[in-house]
Parts: structure tokens; C-alpha cells; sequence
């Protein structure tokens, strides 16, 4: 099991620790309704030293990306980013990354925790002459300040260090990298640095009034936004058009991508499922992974769940699930079976807030 | 944590108060609100189920997982206390008074003699 380089600072502030895709993280310190809380009306800090940083160098570097991922690479600018999807050879998902430009030569790639292996191999056996991976996820600790007040709290922090633009990178001379993204739905950005720097940062932006949040909070913030979770919604059996990403995803690329030949013949011959939102409409339990979808009126399974929880916003039961297209439409109504009782829900538009 | 001398308590984090046999209040202790946090949602049995020693009775549900509640004695639901179905929150802010989850008509008293005092629930606590 990994150990963040955080981790005796998470002890000290009272996190509840737990097993996450081959770390021990803090899933919450205060209660995840109050650092849900924290970064939808204030600013929130996430370790997020589990995350993959990984960088591809080369004169044609670019060009190579463009092949390997779904969105447009060229569309990018030296500091700017974009979420974009790697794909097999049949469309399936392996990951979802956010995919920065550093120089025409140098990209960064900021990758699920649980998927650094399967993408380095998968990159590995793709590259090209003159194309270097390199993989920096041992050398950097990562966190992640996400709110209303985040960009005041590292301007006050520090006044000589601008953030880069919304999706942008920037990077000190010394290796430590801003990015302005993150997984919440708000504003913020993402400090990446040496695992024997990031301490320090952690310390300095609590002390300026950052929220201590854990994984659990950054789990129902990101689902009140519907943002995809890699390996509950997103996986190597659904495409990116399934999951509806599609905005993502630029099938006019002159030569294609990976899984791009699976994705067009998918289009034309229509969609075999689409992951929907699903919200209770009435007072019922908060929505588990893996609950059952039912059609209310035939009593048939029409899927299960791959994400669900409390919105603390919402105060009900929100989720996500791969349903065929007939039932996909909004304000479609079915139920949900919980601990053998039906619930009634419904489908509605992503996000949910 | 606070763990009253009067209650006593299950491994599983349960207490019962038997001071009235026919109707012993159950709830969670202060220890197990602590460890869920955020109570969102609870599920009670009804009344008049016969319940033995060890039974679920109840699922507690917080922002991220559902839990059982196990039944600390045997016997039957004379009451339970339907305002935490509405607002839950009881149940951290007050485990040990507003908070309790049901009252149980104890069938067999010597079943007390079996669960955790006091002292020796902090023991397992520590």
C-alpha cells in the first residue's frame, strides 16, 4: 500500500483513513457533508498525491497525442489543457486524464491513480521513434484547492506566482507545476511539486483557510457535477459517446485515434446504452454503486448504478447509470431497488447542480 | 468519548438501557455516531417484531455507507422512535438520549448479564 507524502499531516488533522486504489488516503476529517460544504461555498484542499503524473516529450510529440487520444491536441497552446479520453481498439475507456501543453515539445499528463500502470503500458506499447514517456508520479505530491474563494486564498498565499488561466499549466523554474483544474465543478487549481516540498504547501494553504477534504467529499462533489469516476462509470465495455462525452471526442480528426473506427461504426449502427443521471423523487435511502434500475411497469432490470451517494446540495439520492437509450430520455421515470423495496426515480439533466 | 455508567453495550456499539424491561431503550453509542458521521438516513423495524439477540433491526445510513444496527437483546418492538426517520440528526448530536433508535420488551433479562458495562466497553474502545 502507498503512502502519501501527506499522510502523517492527514493523522495529526483526524482523518479517517482508507484503502484507495493501492493508497491509504483520508476519506474525511471533519464529516463529508461539511467539507462538501466547505468547497461548494468557500475553498476546500484534496491530497492528491495518489494521481499520475506523467510527461511525453518529442519533436512530434503533439502529433503523436493526437493519435493516441480523443480530443483535439492541436487545438492547444503552450499552457492550456483539456480533458480528453485514451481509448482501446474498441472504443472502450482505459483512462480519462486532463492533457496539458507545457511546450510544442512537452506534455503533461495528470492520470487516475488506479490506472498509472495500465496507462504507461498502454502508452509504452504505442510510442513512436523520437516520443519519451516519462513517469514523475513518485517524485510529485499533489493538492488540489477547490472553491469560491480559492483563487483570493493563493493570491493572497502568493501574490509574485500567477495561476494560469481556467485549464491552464504553469510551471516554476524549480518543477513545481499550477494547474487551473480540478474534480469539483468550482474554481481552483492543482499544485503539483517534490513530495519533499508539497508538505509545506499543505501546511500553508490550511493554515490560509483551506478545508481539510477527504475523498469522500471529492466523491459527491464531482457526482452533483456528473463528472465521470474511471472504473465505476467509465470502463474498457462502454465508449466515450455511451457515457456521454462526446463533446470530448473529435471524430473529425484527420487521422483518427485510437478506437476512433469503433466509435464511428458505433454512431452509425446507434447507441447500445447511455449513462444517464438518476435522481429519487421521493424520500428514500441515498443511491449505493451497483443498486438496481428497474422499468416500473414491467418490473424488468434495465441496469445497475455506477455511482451513487447523498447530494449534500440536493439533500436525495443522486447516481449514475448505463441505461438502453428507450429509457435515457430526461423525466423518465423507474425505480430503484434498495434492500428489496422500489423507489421511485427519474432521469435528469447532468449536472445535477 | 462519552460512555454512560448507566447503559450498557454490545461489541458491535449498541446500548441498551434495561432500567424498564418492557420498554428498554436501543440505540448507537456515541463512539459508532462518531465512526459514521453525518447520519442522512435511517430504516426502522416495525412495531411488534420479535427480535433475538443479534438480529438487524435497523439500517443506518451515512453520505457514504449503509450499516446495520444489531439488536444488543431478545424480545419484541413495543416503540420506535419515528421523528430520526425525518431528521436523523439525533443520533450524532444526541446518541444517548434523543437518539435512541427503538425500545425493546426484553423476553429474557439474564441477556444483560452478557453485554459490555462501562468500563469494559472503553476498554475495547481504547
Amino acid at each position: 500500500m502507498n503512502r502519501s507524502p501527506l499522510h502523517e499531516k492527514h493523522l495529526e488533522l483526524g482523518a479517517r483513513i482508507v484503502p484507495f486504489a493501492g493508497w491509504e488516503m483520508p476519506i474525511q476529517y471533519t464529516g463529508i457533508v461539511a467539507e462538501h460544504h466547505a468547497v461548494r461555498k468557500d475553498v476546500g484542499a484534496f491530497d492528491i498525491s495518489h494521481m499520475g503524473e506523467l510527461e511525453i516529450s518529442g519533436k512530434t510529440s503533439g502529433l503523436f497525442l493526437n493519435g493516441l487520444l480523443t480530443n483535439d491536441v492541436s487545438a492547444l497552446s503552450d499552457g492550456e489543457g483539456q480533458y480528453t479520453l485514451m481509448l482501446n481498439g474498441e472504443g472502450g475507456v482505459i483512462d480519462d486524464l486532463i492533457l496539458y501543453r507545457l511546450d510544442s515539445e512537452r506534455y503533461f499528463l495528470v492520470v487516475n491513480a488506479s490506472k498509472i500502470d495500465e496507462d504507461i503500458s498502454w502508452i509504452t506499447s504505442q510510442l513512436e521513434p523520437g516520443i519519451s514517456l516519462t513517469n514523475h508520479s513518485d517524485g510529485y505530491g499533489g493538492i488540489a484547492v477547490q472553491g469560491p474563494n480559492a483563487v483570493a486564498l493563493w493570491e493572497a498565499l502568493e501574490p509574485g506566482m500567477p495561476l494560469p488561466k481556467r485549464n491552464g499549466i504553469s510551471e516554476s523554474p524549480l518543477g513545481m507545476v499550477l494547474c487551473r483544474t480540478g474534480y469539483t465543478g468550482e474554481d481552483g487549481f492543482e499544485l503539483f511539486d517534490s513530495v519533499d516540498r508539497i508538505g509545506e504547501w499543505f501546511d500553508r494553504i490550511v493554515a490560509a483557510g483551506a478545508m481539510p477534504c477527504g475523498l469522500g467529499a471529492r466523491d459527491t462533489l464531482r457526482l452533483e457535477k456528473g463528472y465521470p469516476l474511471n472504473g465505476s462509470d467509465l470502463d474498457g465495455a462502454h465508449t466515450p459517446l455511451e457515457a456521454g462525452l462526446g463533446f470530448f471526442v473529435k471524430l473529425d480528426k484527420p487521422d483518427g485515434f485510437t478506437g476512433s473506427d469503433a466509435l464511428l461504426a458505433q454512431k452509425e449502427s446507434g447507441l447500445p446504452s447511455r449513462l444517464v443521471a438518476v435522481k429519487l423523487t421521493g424520500k428514500a435511502p441515498p443511491l449505493r454503486h451497483d443498486y438496481e434500475v428497474a422499468d416500473p411497469s414491467s418490473g424488468a432490470v434495465l441496469g445497475k448504478l455506477t455511482s451513487g451517494s447523498l447530494s449534500p446540495t440536493l439533500g436525495v439520492g443522486i447516481g449514475m447509470a448505463y441505461l438502453p437509450p428507450a429509457f435515457a430520455k430526461v423525466g423518465t421515470q423507474f425505480s430503484i431497488l434498495i434492500r428489496g423495496r422500489e423507489f421511485p426515480a427519474e432521469v435528469v439533466k447532468k449536472p445535477f447542480v | 468519548m462519552n460512555v454512560p455508567e448507566n447503559l450498557h453495550y454490545a461489541e458491535s456499539h449498541e446500548w441498551v438501557n434495561p432500567e424498564n424491561p418492557d420498554a428498554a431503550p436501543v440505540g448507537i453509542s456515541d463512539h459508532a455516531q462518531a465512526e459514521l458521521s453525518d447520519v442522512v438516513y435511517l430504516e426502522l423495524p416495525a412495531v411488534g417484531t420479535v427480535v433475538s439477540r443479534g438480529d438487524s433491526i435497523a439500517v443506518i445510513e451515512s453520505v457514504k455507507a449503509a450499516n446495520d444496527i444489531y439488536s444488543p437483546v431478545s424480545g419484541e418492538i413495543v416503540e420506535v422512535n419515528e421523528a430520526l426517520v425525518e431528521a436523523p440528526e439525533p443520533i450524532n448530536t444526541d446518541p444517548y438520549e434523543s437518539g435512541w433508535m427503538v425500545k425493546i420488551k426484553l423476553s429474557d433479562t439474564s441477556e444483560i448479564e452478557g453485554l459490555l458495562d462501562s468500563a469494559a466497553y472503553q476498554k475495547i474502545l481504547s
